[in-house]
């Protein structure tokens, strides 16, 4: 157990020196979510004016959208990493040694879990000096960062998965299209109930991102939702098992190629 | 007639490489629609805002906005291809073989103009398709994709002069987060005179907002700044051309 333990702190030490060695990775997921929160508060602002806008400030109902955000970056950044270990030989070079594959991925995503909670701490950090305040008080604070931590842990691994079934940074990095397009069709700048085009509150709601971020968002301009935390913890954890899942295997199918 | 023989050649090279690889021609005519899907689509309830009055609609509303973002995006996308020109080692054999230089930026700005005609001619057919009203005549129209084109070379200038001077593909972040910024810095979901704060303040100064306001004039059928558009656009557009030949000409020294 001790060399198990041993063999995923060494990982996930050298994840997190990797990922703070590389400014690009530190600074652009604490970086574009924000300039986005700042873009899309000022320009919906008028939409709190709308009859049934659950609160009178955007940056508020918009603070949910970067957590989601800063997590499509952690899948990036997991991926990218991995990738460049496959690409350089790193990955092959570790499979002649003891090490055991677990211990692998749990250590490539730690750098990523430190990254999310760092962000969680930078996001609520600018959210608090523009005014907001969460409904859930302090203690929803924890709850944020735990999520946080978890979509960030699911998304890493989704990279992961990709990198490992690629071995391409490339390829990793032509999954972030995809998800942004996952972002922009859920409830990300509107309320469901609100949107006017049957077929857009379709997607909406068929969406699973919605439901990440009305989760976040119900603990930041509603309280204490259950149905919404239910929802937005319930996919988190679904996503992040699959997605470990299918690392696990991903990473399986490439020890034995290697 | 050199300039023009080296403009044709690199216009045709760079538009055959555009419409031949699905990996750089599908992103440049999928984000604007998913743009248009998006913003058209999921905020249309924002023209119940209060004080909102855009008489074609939403959709007409953010068409216009998304038709701008299609073409200054076109120019960019030219620009990563300039610069994957320069790291292939193809540029500099152009400079080499081009008996008039000026032509080689000439020649990828006509191909930043047929790349975005095509991405604008999927986009109109999409837009009309989804309803949109159209409330200006001809000439208004003609102003709305004149005012468009402008941004398009004044985009695929600024990423010309980019990619010259930087000679990598990295510099693709430098090129294309300017111009993001700008464009989302001018009025993208309300009306100027809705927004409040900071933003109304950058957007105010924003030239963008300009060529913006005057796009949705015209397609509304009632012109509104269609001078001071004109004058900014054409005023960017200027001054990307000596950023973009200068970037040449540090091109031409490094060798």
């Amino acid at each position: 157990m001790k060399i198990f333990a041993d063999q995923v702190y060494l990982l996930a030490r050298r994840s997190v020196v990797r990922t703070i060695r590389q400014p690009a990775n530190v600074i652009s997921p604490l970086l574009f979510p924000m300039m986005l929160l700042a873009v899309n508060s000022g320009g919906l602002e008028a939409e709190t004016k709308l009859p049934g806008f659950p609160t009178n400030s955007f940056v508020a109902f918009a603070l949910a959208v970067p957590f989601i955000q800063g997590a499509l970056f952690a899948t990036m950044n997991a991926g990218t990493d991995l990738a460049r270990d496959i690409q350089t030989g790193f990955l092959n070079r570790l499979s002649l040694t003891p090490m055991r594959g677990v211990a692998l991925l749990a250590g490539q995503l730690g750098g990523v879990v430190v990254m999310g909670a760092v962000q969680a701490a930078f996001y609520l950090t600018v959210g608090y000096l523009f005014g907001v305040r969460l409904a859930a008080g302090l203690s929803g604070v924890a709850v944020l960062f735990a999520f946080a931590i978890l979509i960030s842990l699911g998304f890493g691994a989704l990279g992961a998965f990709a990198a490992l079934r690629t071995g391409s940074g490339e390829a990793v990095q032509s999954l972030f299209p995809v998800f942004f397009v996952f972002l922009f069709l859920s409830s990300m700048n509107i309320p469901r109930n609100l949107i006017e085009a049957t077929w857009f509150r379709d997607i909406a709601t068929a969406n699973p991102v919605s439901y990440l971020l009305e989760g976040v968002r119900s603990v930041i301009i509603i309280g204490w939702d259950a149905e919404a935390l239910a929802l937005g913890f319930g996919i988190a954890s679904l996503l992040t098992l699959v997605a470990l899942g299918l690392a696990s295997w991903a990473l399986r199918v490439r020890m034995a190629r290697t | 007639m050199r300039t023009l023989a080296v403009t044709r050649a690199v216009a045709w090279r760079t538009l055959h490489n555009a419409f031949t690889n699905p990996s750089l021609l599908i992103p440049s005519i999928a984000f604007p629609l998913f743009f248009f899907t998006a913003f058209a689509g999921g905020l249309s309830r924002v023209s119940d805002v209060p004080g909102f009055h855009y008489k074609p609609g939403y959709t007409a509303f953010q068409f216009v906005f998304v038709l701008l973002q299609s073409a200054a995006f076109g120019g960019v996308f030219t620009g990563f291809g300039i610069a994957r020109d320069f790291e292939t080692g193809f540029a500099r054999r152009l400079l080499l073989a081009a008996p008039n230089r000026t032509g080689i930026v000439l020649g990828y700005g006509v191909a930043a103009l047929g790349r975005w005609l095509a991405t604008a001619s999927v986009l109109t057919v999409v837009a009309l398709v989804a309803g949109m009203n159209i409330g200006g005549g001809g000439v208004d129209i003609a102003g709305l994709y004149a005012l468009a084109i402008i941004i398009n070379a004044a985009a695929v200038l600024w990423a010309a002069g980019v990619a010259m001077r930087l000679r990598t593909m990295q510099a693709g972040p430098i090129m294309q987060f300017p111009v993001f910024l700008v464009l989302f810095f001018a009025p993208v979901y309300v009306p100027l005179y809705l927004l409040q704060g900071w933003i109304h303040t950058v957007a105010t100064i924003n030239p963008l907002t300009r060529v913006l306001e005057s796009g949705r004039g015209f397609l509304a059928g009632s012109p509104t700044e269609v001078g001071v558009a004109f004058g900014a656009a054409l005023a960017l557009m200027a001054g990307f051309s000596i950023w973009a030949i200068r970037g040449l000409r540090k091109a031409e020294a490094a060798g």
